[in-house]
Order: structure tokens, then C-alpha cells, then sequence
């Protein structure tokens, strides 16, 4: 089922949570609503939900509108941030609760419930806990009976707000590729809440990043890390390099230094601020062409598949350098000396106005 | 945690703690219980349960249980509503509404008897209206059962409003998520969640119920055989010198507490692995 969003605002006392917000999911997609806290993303999910009402705009339901629908009547799966299992029941009577408060005339029996609920601890891969209390499991375990709770009703839409937020992080990233898979093989509509851009960029279809209650982009995980919408996209979703940069005579300088930069045609007439990732630049101990930038080695950073190198310019700023194993390697750079940076490409450049 | 601080201790600083502790309940707790049985068995068994079957001995049995029945379920009902609001939901006036609550705890009884009187007594705001219909309400059953109604008011509010706030709602929208109303939502989520605050309230609110003396003495006129509940008639057996007597009636209501607590205990026993399941989530 696909869901759109449009318009919505929704503000608590004096603080506008949402402001215009508008956004479509397609049937079958799995979207990350990303933000720092206080975005909005949560207060979103719960608008669609139904367990949040919006001071105005709409939510549309495959097409129609379920504004006004009650949240049992919306058929939505939610999974709460710290799980909310029922603390008295066991994991077999929270996942078989969505089956058994049914009206009489569409519930099922006993025995296809008891069915239902095996197939679902099966599916998430925990036959064997039935038995006990929430209290008695593993955080993550708690998540996938939460998960498999919420799925029991069959619902066309699955909302997950922080899924992995309680969890520490080597069962997050664990998680994250289980959740992945589940939905690769489930293709239910899926809208996961998270301030963690790894987790959202690894495990989305696509990515809907917010800021004080405003959408700054909606994109592919590959769209919004390599073509950010806004300076705050390229901030939140990884480390980046700012230079002063200007244009002059259709040459484009970094400080001092004039930069080769094919991207030159888009660069107009006045000074600009250039965001440069990590990963962009070419380091070697001769100077490359004329836009190269002299640097001493303050910190290398050899955990991880690339390497990390902290640099300060000669101008004094701080620079922040990734390069892979291999040119490491051939390089054999060592901590104090001196090279030159040459940006490769430019991320994001926003002009002074 | 706790086996970690017991270590810390000196076992000096232990027995002595320990031993603090079981000099007051012996001093103020077993001595009294055991003087109350002793008195009231001196006589011997028989002279005890023919005491206990005198006529107006009877009647204030009667009465004490009567209004216990109505006064407890009502405020078993209060208490659950007026928590459920002031936990689950936000709305003006609702700072008021909590010290409302606690009037009937911060004002003497003798003053919660007093209203009523003013109320409902002849010369009260309501009191030619009561009796142009010939009601009697002060000096009779249903000041009893009023005044202990607002005397016991609080007790079950009390023990349930910390127990909701603290659980949250998440649970309660868990539930609406999965499709259950309103009304099953709090038969099956809420209300198991606060079984145990509730039990304590109710066995709390019963015991005051039964036990109340203050208010009920000033509404009670102290009839005979009528409006005596079993507080007042032990307090009158006793002005007579019947000590004996007095006493009896007396161990009934000791009785009334030690039964509530075991039977408190067994519910406890019998549910312990889901208790145990509950308390470890709510930290």
C-alpha cells in the first residue's frame, strides 16, 4: 500500500514539530526517515500512525484519505522504540493479542491463531520463546517479538520508530541486515525512524532527511551522500571539508591555491563556501598540478578499510583526509611530514550571498 | 545489587539494624496483638464466642460488612477513573484535581464526620428537604456509609496513580495499534498492569472502611443495635467494663487484618513468576 503525506503541520504548544511536510512512498519500499533529534521524524511516524493527529494536512492510504480513520482501523504494524511488549504476558499471548481482539465474526480459531503465532516466532527465528516473559529476553530478541507482534495483524503498512535504538552496536548491525533481508523477502511498505545516517543510508531504498520539522531531501542513499540537497544533508550524513573558495575569471581558487576542478562551468562569479568530502582528494609528496595544497600530518588513523589522515594546511585550518590501504601503502606516509592535498571533486558549494 | 551492599556492611552494623527493627514490631505490633487475643480468650472460648453472638455485637458486624460492600467497590471504581485520568491523559485543573484527593487524608475525621452532619442534619443546608421526604440519613445506616465512603476515598486513587504514571502508555498504544478499542485495551493491558497497586488499594480501602472510627462516631448517634458500626461498639463495650467482650470484638478486627495480608501473600505466591517478570520490566 502506498502512503502520502501532504502537507502536514502539527505543532506542541509553541513548538512546530512538523511544518508542511510532504512525502510519498511507493507499495513495497522501505524508507528512512532521518534526522538529528527534535527533527520531527518520530512525531511523522506517529501522524501516520494515527497515534499523533496533525493540526492540519493529510494522509493518504493507497489513494484515500485516512485522516480521520481510527489507528485499529488503519491497519498499520508499529514498533515502538523501547519495544512496549506487555510485560505481563507471554511472548506467545503478545504476539497472538492483534489475533485475539478481533471482532467474533472475522477472528480466527484457537488453533489457527496458535498457527499463526508459531509461524511467526519461526519467521523471526525464535520458536523457542514462547513461553516467557519479555523480561526474560535479550533486547534484540525483544525487537524481533515486537516486530513479529506487529506483523501478526498482517498489516499493509510497517512503521518502526528507532527499531535499533536500545540496542548496543553489535547487535544493531546485525539487525540492520536481518531487517534488510526481511523486507526484501516480505515487500511490505516500510517507514523506519532513525538518527544513525549509517543505518539509514545501509538498509533504505531511499532516504527522507529532515530538520526542524522540514524535509531537506528525499533520495536514493547514493543521491543524498553524493548530491546533498543543502548544507545540512552534507553535514549530517558524513565528515566534510569546507574551503573558502572564489571565482575568478571563470578559475575557480581554493584560498590561494587556483583548483582544477571539472565542475568550474556551475561555479559563478563570487566567492563561495566549497564542501570537499574526505574521500575526494588525491595526496602525494609532490605538488600535482597548481591547485595543490601543502599540509603537515597531525594524526593517521589506520583501523577501518580506508585510512584516515588528519592534516593542518599551511594556512592553519584543519583537513581531514581518507585514502585507500593501497596508496598507504606505496606512499608510506608517517605522522609530521609534509604532502600535497589535491581535491579531486567538490560535493556541495553554496554561495555567499 | 542488594547481595553486593549486604557485603559492604559490618555484620555489626547488620544486627544491629536487623535487631532495631524487630524490637519495634515486637513492642508495637506483636505485644498489642497478642494482649488483643489473650484479653479477649481469658475467659475461656466459650465466653468469647458468646460474647461475639450478642444481639447488637451482631447488628454492628452486620453493619461494618454492609458498608464495607458499598463503600469499597465504589471507591474501587473512583479510584481506577480518577488515576486513569490523571495518569494516562493531561487536562486543566489536574494539579486540583490530586489535591482534592488527598482532602479526606489531610483532614481530621472528626471534621469529615462534622460536614455531613451540617449536610444532612436537621438543622444542616439539606436537612428539611431529607425529611420532608422522610428520609433519615444522619443518625442512621446511610451517614455511616457516606462518611466512611469520603473517608476512604483516596486509598485505592493513592496506590494506582504512581503504579499508571510510572508504566507509561506505551503499552496502552501498542494495543490500539493491533486493533483493540478502547474498553479492551484497558481490560487487557491496563487494568492486568496494575493488578497488584490495585489489590493493595482495595485491601487498604477495606481495612479503613471497617476500621473507621472518627467520622463515623460524629454521624453515628451511637444507637444500639443500629447505627453502631464494629469500632463504635467495641469502644462502648469497653466504657462499660465488659473488657472481655470489648476485646473480642476487638480481635475480630485484628482478625480482619491478618486474614487480608495472608490472603494478600497467597495471591502473591500464586502469581510469583509473573510478578517477578512485571517488576524487573518496570526498572
Amino acid at each position: 500500500m502506498s502512503i502520502e503525506v501532504k502537507n502536514i503541520v502539527k505543532t506542541f504548544d509553541t513548538f512546530k514539530a512538523l511544518n508542511d511536510v510532504s512525502l510519498k512512498v511507493e507499495t513495497g519500499e522501505l524508507i528512512a526517515l532521518l534526522g538529528p533529534s527534535g527533527s520531527g521524524k518520530t512525531t511523522l511516524l506517529r501522524i501516520i500512525a494515527g497515534l499523533e493527529t496533525a493540526d492540519s494536512g493529510e494522509i493518504l492510504f493507497h489513494g484515500e484519505d485516512a485522516s480521520d480513520k481510527k489507528v485499529k482501523d488503519r491497519n498499520v504494524g508499529f514498533v515502538f522504540q523501547h519495544y512496549a511488549l506487555f510485560r505481563h504476558m507471554t511472548v506467545f499471548d503478545n504476539i497472538a493479542f492483534g489475533l485475539k481482539v478481533q471482532p467474533r465474526k472475522i477472528r480466527l480459531s484457537d488453533d489457527k491463531i496458535k498457527a499463526k503465532v508459531k509461524n511467526l516466532l519461526d519467521l523471526v527465528q525464535l520458536d523457542w520463546v514462547g513461553d516467557r516473559y519479555p523480561s526474560q529476553l535479550s533486547g534484540g530478541q525483544r525487537q524481533r517479538i515486537a516486530l513479529a507482534r506487529a506483523l501478526a495483524i498482517e498489516p499493509k503498512v510497517l512503521l518502526l520508530d528507532e527499531p535499533f535504538g536500545s540496542l548496543d552496536a553489535q547487535v544493531r548491525k546485525e539487525l540492520r541486515v536481518w531487517l534488510r533481508r526481511f523486507h526484501d523477502d516480505l515487500h511490505i511498505t516500510s517507514l523506519f525512524v532513525t538518527h544513525d545516517q549509517e543505518e539509514a543510508l545501509e538498509v533504505a531504498d531511499r532516504v527522507v532527511v529532515m530538520n526542524k520539522g522540514k524535509v531537506e531531501q528525499v533520495g536514493t542513499p547514493q543521491e543524498v551522500y553524493h548530491k546533498p540537497a543543502s548544507v545540512f544533508v552534507l553535514n549530517f550524513l558524513g565528515n566534510v571539508n569546507l574551503f573558502q573558495g572564489r571565482v575568478i575569471d571563470g578559475k575557480l581558487y581554493l584560498g590561494n591555491a587556483p583548483a582544477n576542478i571539472q565542475q568550474e562551468d556551475k561555479l559563478k562569479n563570487k566567492p563561495a563556501n566549497l564542501y570537499i568530502r574526505p574521500h575526494q582528494f588525491h595526496v602525494d609528496r609532490k605538488p600535482q598540478g597548481d591547485n595543490a595544497i601543502r599540509a603537515t600530518i597531525k594524526h593517521i588513523n589506520l583501523a577501518g578499510s580506508s585510512v584516515k589522515i588528519d592534516l593542518t594546511t599551511e594556512s592553519g585550518s584543519d583537513l581531514q583526509v581518507e585514502i585507500t590501504q593501497q596508496v598507504y601503502s606505496q606512499l608510506q606516509l608517517i605522522k609530521g611530514e609534509d604532502v600535497f592535498v589535491c581535491p579531486k571533486d567538490i560535493t556541495f558549494c553554496e554561495y555567499e550571498i | 545489587m542488594s547481595s553486593l551492599a549486604r557485603r559492604t556492611e559490618s555484620p555489626i552494623v547488620r544486627r544491629s539494624l536487623i535487631g532495631i527493627a524487630l524490637l519495634y514490631l515486637v513492642l508495637f505490633i506483636f505485644m498489642p496483638l497478642f494482649i488483643v487475643f489473650a484479653t479477649a480468650l481469658e475467659k475461656g472460648i466459650v465466653y468469647y464466642l458468646h460474647s461475639l453472638a450478642d444481639v447488637d455485637t451482631i447488628a454492628a458486624i452486620k453493619l461494618t460488612v454492609i458498608t464495607a460492600l458499598i463503600a469499597v467497590p465504589l471507591n474501587l471504581v473512583f479510584g481506577v477513573a480518577a488515576s486513569w485520568a490523571i495518569a494516562k491523559f493531561d487536562f486543566r485543573g489536574k494539579n486540583f484535581l490530586l489535591t482534592l484527593i488527598d482532602v479526606p487524608l489531610s483532614v481530621s475525621p472528626v471534621i469529615s464526620g462534622l460536614i455531613f452532619v451540617l449536610l444532612f442534619g436537621l438543622q444542616g443546608v439539606f436537612g428539611h428537604w431529607i425529611r420532608d421526604h422522610g428520609w433519615r440519613i444522619i443518625f442512621a445506616p446511610p451517614a455511616i456509609i457516606i462518611a466512611t465512603i469520603f473517608v476512604t476515598f483516596p486509598m485505592v486513587a493513592r496506590e494506582l496513580i504512581p503504579v499508571m504514571k510510572a508504566q507509561g502508555n506505551d503499552e496502552e498504544e501498542a494495543a490500539i495499534t493491533l486493533g483493540a478499542g478502547g474498553w479492551k485495551t484497558f481490560w487487557y493491558i491496563t487494568l492486568p498492569n496494575v493488578k497488584w497497586g490495585l489489590l493493595y488499594g482495595v485491601i487498604l480501602c477495606n481495612a479503613r472502611a471497617m476500621g473507621e472510627f472518627g467520622a463515623v462516631s460524629v454521624v453515628s448517634g451511637h444507637i444500639r443495635g443500629y447505627t453502631n458500626t464494629l469500632p463504635l461498639q467495641i469502644e462502648i463495650l469497653y466504657n462499660d467494663y465488659s473488657f472481655t467482650a470489648a476485646f473480642a470484638a476487638a480481635s475480630l478486627l485484628a482478625f480482619l487484618a491478618l486474614f487480608t495480608l495472608v490472603i494478600k501473600s497467597l495471591v502473591e505466591f500464586r502469581f510469583r513468576a509473573e510478578l517477578k517478570a512485571v517488576r524487573k520490566q518496570g526498572h
